[in-house]
Order: structure tokens, then C-alpha cells, then sequence
């Protein structure tokens, strides 16, 4: 009942010179819409400037030993040095080759399988228990058997990263299939298209987002599981045995910025996996 | 049932199309149809209008394979369903239409799924463009067009194989008003240019008496035919068929059935 106390309120009163006079100019609003976009481009930046100034100052006012915590200055510039050619782009570019091959691996074997499991239900049911529970095994957990089984090889790294990826791409991809719209599935049907048509027509188109998810999701744990392979099986290259090594002796500046590598490593794939994904699954959330 | 008996080719326009006998469909342990029998002519629109729930949709459904029936058969011309080219349109476009395919390529999908050659797609869907009077660009996504262009898109696929008989589910519920004249109209004229046979089911009694040759009356559930209401005024009907007696008294007469069935 409140409505009908509030509602002719503001009707009754008719507008007044003063208001009319208020109302923005078509100028002023262009301004306004610009001004608000470039506070939305600028607000991403916020965060990182923020935490690089606190950063400056801790080191410079030495809360912080500066044996545990360099200034962010001497850090980047170790990053900068070390990524245009040091020893740094080469662990780069060897943590970068293995994450991927990991990655690959992973994506040919298991989004054609999770789309052959989803397919059949029953099948998928079948097998859903060992995958959610070596989904929910950390893949570090499982690298003492893999060193048994591959030994102290490079390929040992590559091998235990895929297993733990596989796993997300396999699960992704089924539910994917398993949940693609029912009434797409029965619009191929009723045009005539048999089992292997509404497969290979929709059933795998469906379930491409989801994939995507998987894929992305993968490439994040692949990148994990080598960094983590990379400090304990006998390397002797890669970013987490830059990390490793820095810190056994105690060379912090190239410790954090092996850490800052990694980190951007990891958030570059992410990018690029979100826009591969928009370009190929254009309509999804359309 | 002498239908049956008759061979495809050579029958005569009067023999009903669709015929459906003894059809019986349960959900769970209740009834929905139970002996459910009905003829229908070649060549007309038949508006299906009922009481929530009677299986309208379901009907249609079965009718298309896409529900299986636990009883009775479902013929057409004598023929099966899968011996029969039956369109289809649902009433969420959306999920109708595939969004990874262009609308031309949508539009053509089951020509390709018969295994047309290219040039013949090419063609067929062309004539469908002229026909239809489309205005709007093809080779966009079903996404980037609006609802009603979307259902248009639906509707030409439908009837891009030449089909037989042309299901419709509620093809008109998603749509706004001004979409949902202007389809009405499209799909009035290709009736008129083709003769195809089609069955609508509607919620709307207006629409189903306007567009209809026959208006079949279903009862609550276990769900009979409670009458064919006939509506024989001449195509194309417009405006003016609205304010006409014959059409008032159709739906007057259809609205007295549909009470009669919802209040037993």
C-alpha cells in the first residue's frame, strides 16, 4: 500500500524552471559516458599499483629484511634482464614447451574420450567414480610412481602434468555432451539425422564451451604440475627450478622474479585461452 | 482402416493423411491417451486447442517420433513416420536453431542431412528466400537476428525438404505481437502456395480459429477429440475475417466446447 502513498507525489508536483535547467546537455553527457570509460580501463590498474607502491615502501623503509624482500625495482629489473635473454627466457621457454605438451596430450585424448563417454551415459557412469577420484588426487601425489615408472626423465614432468590434466579435459567434455539441449538434439532428429549425425552435427558442437571450461581449467593444472615437477625430480631447467634454486642460495631478486615469470606465464595462457574460446565458441552465452 | 490397404502412389486427395488409431500413451501410471483415434485431411491447417495438460504438445510430438507411443499407430498416407518427411517447429527457437551454423546453413541442414547435392541446396534455399520475401542477411548467426527473424529461419527449415506434413508448437508463444502477425501471414501464404498440411497446436483461440481449416478440440485427460470445429472462410483472411460472422461464431461455438470440456 505504500506505493499509493508515495507514487502521486512526485506527479502532482510539476517540474520547475530549476530542474529543467539541471538536466545534463547532450555535451555533457558524451563527456560523462567518456570520462566513465576511461575510469573503467583505469580501474584494473588500480589493484597492481597499489600493491607495487606498498611494496616500494616496505622494502625501502626496511619493515622487511632486505635479504627476504627486495625493492620491486631491482625484482623487475632481474625479470626484464633475465626474460631478453638470460638464463631466465631459457627456463621460461622450457617450462612454456613442457606445460604445452602436457596440455596437448591431455586435450587429444581426453576431449575425444569425454565426448564418447558422454555420449553413453551408461558408460560414462561406469567409469565416473575413477575419474572424480583421481580428479580429487592432487597429481603431486602422484609423482614418486611416476618417477618409478618414467625415471628421472624430462618426459616424466610431461607425462604426470597430463595425467592431472586429462582428467579435468575427460570430465568437462562428458558433462558437456551429457547436457547438451535435449531439444537440439531431437530438431536433428526429427530433420532425419541418424545416431552418428546428431553426434558429429550437434552433440560435439554442444559440448565445445564446456570443453573450453576443461581445456582452460587443464592448462592451469598442467602448468602447476610441472612447476611442482620441476623442483623435485632432478632438474636442471624450468621455471620452478629457477625458483628452487634461487632460493637455495638465497639469491632473492631472481627468486621473485622466477615467481613473477611463472605468474605471468600462467595468466598470459589464461588470456589466451579466453579468447580462443570466444573466437571458436562464438555464440556461447548468446 | 482401408487406408492401409491402398498403395502411397494414386490415392485420392479426400483419403485422410494422417490417420491415428488406438493410441495409447501413459506418464507414469496415468493415462493420457487411452484409444486415442483421428483422420486428418490432406491439405489443411489444423489448429489443436485443448485444456492444460490434455497432451497437445505431446500429440504433435508423438506424431513427429520425437515421444514414443505405448499403443496404437500413427500413420501417414499409410506410411510410417520414418517413411514420412514431417517438419517441425518448436516454439523455443533458440534451442532450435543451431548457433554454430549460419541460418543459410541451418536453413539447409536437412536438405544436406538427405544428401542434396550443393547446387540443389543452393537453389532450394534461394526459392525459399523469395518466397519467404526475406529482408534480413543470411549469413549471419541465428543469435545475431532477432526472435522473429529466428522462428522465420525455424519455419523455412521446416519446410525446406518439401515435407508432407508440417508440425507446429505453439511456433508463435515467444514471439511479440508484431512478430507473431507477420509470421502468421508468412505461414498463411506458403499454405496457400504449397498446400502443405499442418498442424499448429495453440493456447491462443483466436489464432487457432483465424488460421485454421479445422479446429480439433481435445478433452481433459484420458484426452479424446471433443469436436472439429470447421472454419471454411476463404484465404487470404485478414483483418476483416476477424469481425466476420462466421469467424465469431466458430469461435463463439469452439469456446462453448472448450468450457464444456474444462468444467466436466
Amino acid at each position: 500500500m505504500s506505493a499509493d502513498m508515495t507514487d502521486p507525489a512526485p506527479l502532482a508536483a510539476p517540474p520547475d524552471a530549476g530542474s529543467i535547467r539541471a538536466l545534463p546537455s547532450r555535451a555533457q553527457a558524451r563527456r560523462r559516458a567518456a570520462r566513465e570509460r576511461a575510469v573503467g580501463l583505469l580501474l584494473p590498474v588500480v589493484g597492481a599499483v597499489a600493491l607495487f607502491v606498498i611494496w616500494a615502501l616496505v622494502a625501502q623503509m626496511k619493515l622487511i629484511t632486505p635479504i627476504l624482500l627486495p625493492g620491486p625495482i631491482p625484482v623487475l629489473a632481474t625479470l626484464v634482464q633475465g626474460l631478453a635473454g638470460g638464463k631466465l627466457m631459457m627456463d621460461f621457454a622450457v617450462t612454456v614447451l613442457r606445460t604445452l605438451e602436457a596440455f596437448a596430450i591431455s586435450a587429444v585424448i581426453g576431449m575425444p574420450l569425454g565426448v564418447l563417454l558422454g555420449s553413453n551415459e551408461k558408460a560414462y557412469r561406469s567409469v565416473e567414480f575413477l575419474i572424480d577420484f583421481f580428479r580429487s588426487t592432487p597429481a603431486s601425489a602422484m609423482i614418486p610412481l611416476f618417477l618409478l615408472i618414467f625415471g628421472v626423465s624430462d618426459f616424466n614432468k610431461v607425462a604426470i602434468a597430463a595425467f592431472g590434466a586429462v582428467l579435468i579435459v575427460i570430465f568437462n567434455s562428458a558433462y558437456g555432451v551429457m547436457n547438451a539441449r535435449k531439444q537440439r538434439i531431437m530438431a536433428a532428429r526429427v530433420m532425419g539425422a541418424s545416431g552418428w549425425r546428431v553426434f558429429r552435427d550437434v552433440l560435439i558442437w554442444e559440448s565445445l564451451q564446456p570443453s573450453f571450461v576443461g581445456l582452460r581449467t587443464a592448462v592451469s593444472m598442467a602448468l602447476v604440475v610441472v612447476v611442482v615437477a620441476e623442483m623435485f625430480i632432478g632438474s636442471t631447467n624450468g621455471l620452478g627450478h629457477a625458483i628452487l634454486d634461487a632460493q637455495q642460495v638465497l639469491n632473492v631478486k631472481l627468486m621473485y622474479a622466477a615467481i613473477l615469470a611463472t605468474g605471468i606465464l600462467g595468466y598470459l595462457l589464461n588470456i589466451l585461452f579466453l579468447y580462443a574460446e570466444r573466437r571458436i565458441v562464438h555464440w556461447s552465452g548468446r | 482402416m482401408t487406408i492401409l490397404d491402398t498403395p502411397t502412389t494414386g490415392q485420392s486427395v479426400d483419403s485422410p493423411l494422417i490417420t491415428i488409431r488406438g493410441l495409447v500413451k501413459y506418464f507414469g501410471d496415468a493415462p493420457l491417451y487411452d484409444g486415442f483415434d483421428l483422420d486428418i485431411a490432406r491439405g489443411r491447417i489444423i489448429s489443436v486447442f485443448g485444456p492444460n495438460g490434455c497432451g497437445k504438445s505431446t500429440l504433435i510430438n508423438m506424431m513427429a517420433g520425437l515421444i514414443p507411443i505405448d499403443g496404437g499407430e500413427i500413420l501417414f498416407g499409410g506410411k510410417t513416420r520414418r517413411e514420412t518427411r514431417i517438419g517441425y517447429v518448436f516454439q523455443n527457437y533458440r534451442e532450435a536453431l543451431f548457433p554454430w551454423m549460419r541460418t543459410r546453413d541451418n536453413i539447409a541442414y536437412p536438405l544436406k542431412l538427405m544428401g542434396w547435392s550443393k547446387a540443389r541446396v543452393e537453389a532450394r534455399v534461394e526459392e525459399l528466400v523469395a518466397s519467404f520475401g526475406i529482408g534480413f542477411d543470411l549469413n549471419r548467426y541465428p543469435y545475431e537476428l532477432s526472435g522473429g527473424q529466428q522462428q522465420t529461419a525455424s519455419i523455412m527449415r521446416a519446410l525446406a525438404p518439401g515435407p508432407e506434413v508440417v508440425l507446429l508448437d505453439e511456433p508463435f508463444s515467444a514471439l511479440d505481437f508484431e512478430m507473431t502477425l507477420f509470421i502468421r501471414e508468412k505461414l498463411q501464404q506458403v499454405f496457400m502456395e504449397t498446400g502443405t498440411t499442418m498442424m499448429l497446436v495453440s493456447h491462443d483461440l483466436e489464432e487457432a480459429v483465424y488460421l485454421a481449416d479445422e479446429v480439433l478440440l481435445l478433452t481433459k485427460r484420458p484426452t479424446q477429440v471433443a469436436e472439429v470445429v470447421r472454419f471454411d472462410a476463404a484465404r487470404p483472411r485478414d483483418l476483416d475475417t476477424l469481425s466476420a460472422p462466421a469467424f465469431i461464431e466458430a469461435k463463439r461455438h469452439s469456446l462453448e466446447v472448450f468450457q464444456r470440456e474444462v468444467r466436466k
